[in-house]
């Protein structure tokens, strides 16, 4: 008996819907077995991973807050792989764009005005941008791999922000400690329901930006570029489409939305510029990406699910006593059972039954 | 040859199918080869002979029916085990490793363990033998594609094979290299080997066959003698129905000098490609130009710098309408009234996976901007003129489609091709410029293309045809041109060209005809 892969005539509409699910399913068991092996119950494990985050007020608003930044991202980063340019560096780029717009309330605490804020969501997003050309232009320029560049590029950016939280930009009140000053209120992004919880407007740039990138993919000659030159580069240069600007536009927008959400980060729910402001969001990002099919609507719904294994893996440290790396552990088995479970799209799982060598590909 | 039909066949199929998914590629095939004799397989693209070769040569497992290998059931599950069964095969498209040599590309495909020295020593024999001369040290990537089938050719051979399979053989060569073949497979049949021979060059199986066997969507139509035959009744049996006759009366005076090519050299942008040695070419309005070749002689590159995909330095190389256009991208060349068409139809000329409106788009975004586009600098794609357009092409080009718009990938070569040529002759362009208009499509779409192209002449705009086939270059060109190692032959009027020219000049014969056939006589006699 052997397992055969038969490639499908044309690509499956019932999985590439399913897909996502299957993967979710297989990632709860594989979870249920893991929590066997730590000694815990495995339901009891995955409700309070899963569930019980769902059942206050105060922790769905914490999910908006977590949600916000990985749909951010992940919309740039939808846009960035369709055109197949491979941006791993949006942690980078998140951690840039936090560090550029906090300058405004940093080093000009008196500027208080309605400027402040969209000035700094500005200069969030340019940081991003700039931190993204880097490997666009030397992919463009000098052929490097950008895979490379951008993940290197966020080792940079973290050390510069340590760096800076602990030196130049250090609240010289602080006793010491890294960080900024505290950002006036001008400079933060509000609380929508302050009685209640913490959720911030950075949700709402966050469905706002989902919304026009997908109309951008979708109706625009834009996003008909990206498309072409994401699936053939060769179909892209004939139709007169340049590789450059694509890879330029892809970084800087990727760039430019993962610098928007280390700002709002920074400023909506941080409320200061801290040596650390990011537990990962631009790497669980590429998940949220993939879990979302590479479209920015499918990357609100899996932002939300990502961001339940943040707090779920919270939960887990304090209800079941196990390292919140768990949080972790689930976001790996996602994107492992998201790509394998893509499979399923374009190929067809067949259990061939007799004895038989195994099937030889071929052209001809 | 009547007392063979008698004897057990070499190798027999009955009832052999094979489905993929709702299609039956092959259904319910009988064939029968004879030993010692040059069978055809006759079919149009997508009749099932490739399907129907894999399975004799274990690449694809059959869904049904069973294949006798000299009167008993056999069952082939690998190419391995058709080797060892006594199948050999040479697929249309090479595997070869370009950057090793013929030897280390022949000792890949062999079982076991042979030392190198041996495998060319063998090689070498085999080679001369059959009259397919070879140098087993030479590197695959500086031999031409005649001498590449050869090397595909001693592979098989080496195996010491009963049957030997070989797929549309001369699609790659020159008429000279193809009479060379004709011979080696004639020593072949007379010792006492069988081959199978898949074509859709009605005068080639005729020529060597001596039986044919005809497929069209995946069941056999026709089993005959060729030489029994006329090219319209094998023709009718492969398309079931009448080939329409192409003609190109109308064509009349050509007018004004819509392209312009001087002295323009290219150079080889890979250690693979050719670079392109002061090409010399005017197209004038109203015009047919056929500029053939073997493959790979600098065809693709040619077609780049023509299209702007790849642009030159020197401006006035290249005059399109009378305007320096050397350096000009091939967008700003479209917006001067030029269309274009490459051979690859898949991720070149179309993304296989958009639909046919989308793959409209992709060449005519530019041109037809404010049909197709509307909201400004949003540049949204307005996608009811869109589809209409689909529409209008596919319904000019019959092209035969299960969806009203599918990905352009589920369409068959033929109706693919017709798509394609359509997008870009819906805009009436000034010029055209197609490499390979007809590669690999079947009879029906070949001909509806090539008149197509004839018309488009005849309302008075320049066509280039790049082509290897030269029945098309004979059927549609004013002017036939050859491409040889980049270098472009002088054109010459179609009415006074050969093909025993053709194929001098193809093999580099720019100095004179005496010369050049001395040299290709004495190069025979070897």
């Amino acid at each position: 008996m052997r397992i055969e892969l038969q490639k499908r005539p044309t690509p499956s509409a019932l999985y590439a819907v399913l897909s996502p699910f299957i993967a979710l399913g297989l990632t709860l068991i594989a979870g249920a077995i893991m929590f066997t092996i730590l000694g815990k119950n495995p339901v009891d494990a995955l409700y309070s991973f899963f569930i019980e985050p769902l059942t206050e007020v105060w922790s769905i608003h914490e999910l908006t807050v977590k949600a916000a930044p990985l749909i951010l991202i992940a919309v740039g980063l939808s846009v960035c792989y369709r055109s197949n340019n491979w941006n791993i560096g949006a942690e980078g780029q998140f951690i840039m764009g936090g560090i550029l717009g906090s300058l405004v309330p940093i080093l000009m605490p008196g500027f208080q005005s309605w400027l402040t804020l969209p000035l700094m969501l500005l200069l969030g997003m340019a940081g991003g941008a700039a931190w993204g050309a880097i490997p666009a232009f030397l992919k463009t320029r000098f052929n490097t791999n950008e895979i490379l560049v951008s993940l290197m590029l966020v080792y940079t950016a973290q050390l510069f922000l340590d760096w800076l939280a602990r030196g130049v930009l250090r609240d010289p009140n602080g006793n010491n400690f890294p960080g900024s000053i505290r950002f006036p209120s001008a400079a933060q992004l509000p609380e929508i329901m302050p009685s209640q919880g913490s959720a911030h407007y950075g949700i709402f740039l966050a469905i706002i930006a989902a919304v026009i990138i997908w109309f951008m993919l979708s109706f625009t000659l834009n996003g008909f570029q990206v498309r072409v030159l994401g699936a053939n580069p060769r179909a892209g240069r004939f139709a007169g489409f340049s590789q450059t600007r694509m890879t330029y536009f892809a970084f800087l927008l990727s760039g430019g939305l993962a610098g928007l959400a280390g700002i709002a980060e920074v400023s909506g729910a941080i409320g200061q510029l801290r040596e650390t402001i990011s537990p990962g969001y631009g790497f669980t990002a590429i998940i949220v990406a993939f879990l979302g099919r590479l479209s920015p609507l499918g990357a609100i719904a899996a932002g939300f699910m990502l961001a339940l294994t943040y707090l779920g893996g919270e939960a887990a440290q304090m209800t079941l006593g196990i390292s919140d790396k768990v949080g972790r552990v689930f976001q790996g088995l996602l994107l492992f059972f998201v790509l394998g479970c893509d499979t399923l799209i374009n190929y067809q799982v067949r259990l061939v039954l007799r004895k038989a060598a195994p099937a030889a590909g071929g052209q001809g | 040859m009547q007392n063979q039909r008698t004897e057990t066949p070499l190798l027999e199929t009955k009832g052999l199918t094979k489905i993929f998914g709702s299609l039956r590629a092959c259904d319910g095939i009988d064939l029968a080869i004879a030993p010692g004799e040059i069978h055809a397989l006759l079919g149009e693209n997508g009749a099932g002979k490739s399907t129907l070769v894999k399975m004799l040569f274990g690449v694809l497992e059959p869904s049904a029916g069973e294949i006798l290998w000299k009167g008993k059931p056999v069952s082939i599950r690998s190419p391995g085990e058709a080797r060892a069964t006594g199948v050999g095969m040479v697929f249309q498209h090479f595997s070869l490793f370009e950057a090793l040599t013929v030897a280390e590309n022949i000792a890949l495909a062999l079982d076991g363990n042979v030392a190198i020295d041996r495998i060319a020593d063998e090689a070498r024999r085999l080679s001369h033998e059959y009259g397919l001369p070879l140098d087993p040290s030479a590197h695959v990537a500086d031999l031409s594609v005649g001498e590449r089938q050869r090397i595909e050719i001693v592979r098989s051979l080496l195996q010491n094979p009963e049957l030997i399979i070989l797929d549309e053989p001369t699609s790659v060569l020159t008429p000279q290299e193809a009479d060379r073949l004709f011979e080696t497979l004639a020593k072949l049949k007379a010792e006492g080997r069988s081959v199978l021979y898949i074509s859709h060059r009605l005068e080639e199986v005729q020529r060597i066959c001596d039986r044919a066997t005809v497929l069209r969507h995946g069941k056999v139509t026709g089993a005959c003698d060729p030489r029994q035959e006329t090219p319209s009744s094998l023709a009718r049996m492969m398309v079931g129905g009448e080939v329409a006759e192409i003609s190109g009366a109308g064509l009349g005076e050509p007018g004004e000098v819509l392209v312009e090519v001087r002295k323009l050299s290219a150079p080889a942008r890979t250690p693979f490609a050719v670079a392109l040695r002061d090409v010399d070419l005017t197209v004038r309005a109203g015009e047919v130009i056929a500029i053939a070749g073997v493959a790979g002689n600098g065809q693709s590159e040619l077609f780049d710098v023509l299209s702007g995909e790849v642009t030159v330095s020197d401006a006035d190389s290249l005059r399109i309408a009378n305007v320096p256009a050397g350096r000009l991208g091939i967008t700003a060349r479209r917006l001067m009234g030029c269309s274009f068409v490459p051979e690859e139809r898949h991720g070149h000329a179309a993304v296989p996976n958009m639909n046919l409106s989308g793959n409209l788009v992709l060449s005519r975004y530019a041109s037809d901007r404010e049909a197709f586009l509307t909201g400004g600098w949003l540049g949204l794609i307005s996608s009811g003129p869109v589809a209409a357009a689909t529409k209008r092409i596919s319904a000019a080009m019959d092209v035969r489609k299960s969806l009203e718009d599918p990905p352009a990938g589920s369409l068959s070569g033929g109706n693919l091709q017709k798509f394609i040529v359509g997008r870009e002759l819906d805009r009436q362009p000034r010029v055209l410029v197609v490499n390979q208009p007809t590669w690999g499509v079947d009879a029906g779409a070949a001909s509806r293309i090539r008149q197509a192209l004839l018309d488009l002449a005849k309302s008075g705009s320049a066509v280039i045809v790049i082509s290897q086939d030269l029945d098309e270059v004979f059927e549609i060109a004013s002017s036939i041109s050859v491409i040889n190692e980049g270098q472009l032959s002088k054109p010459e009027p179609a009415l006074s060209m050969t093909r025993e020219r053709i194929g001098l000049l193809m093999g580099g014969f720019h100095d004179g005809t005496g010369h050049g056939t001395e040299t290709a006589e004495a190069a025979h006699a070897h």
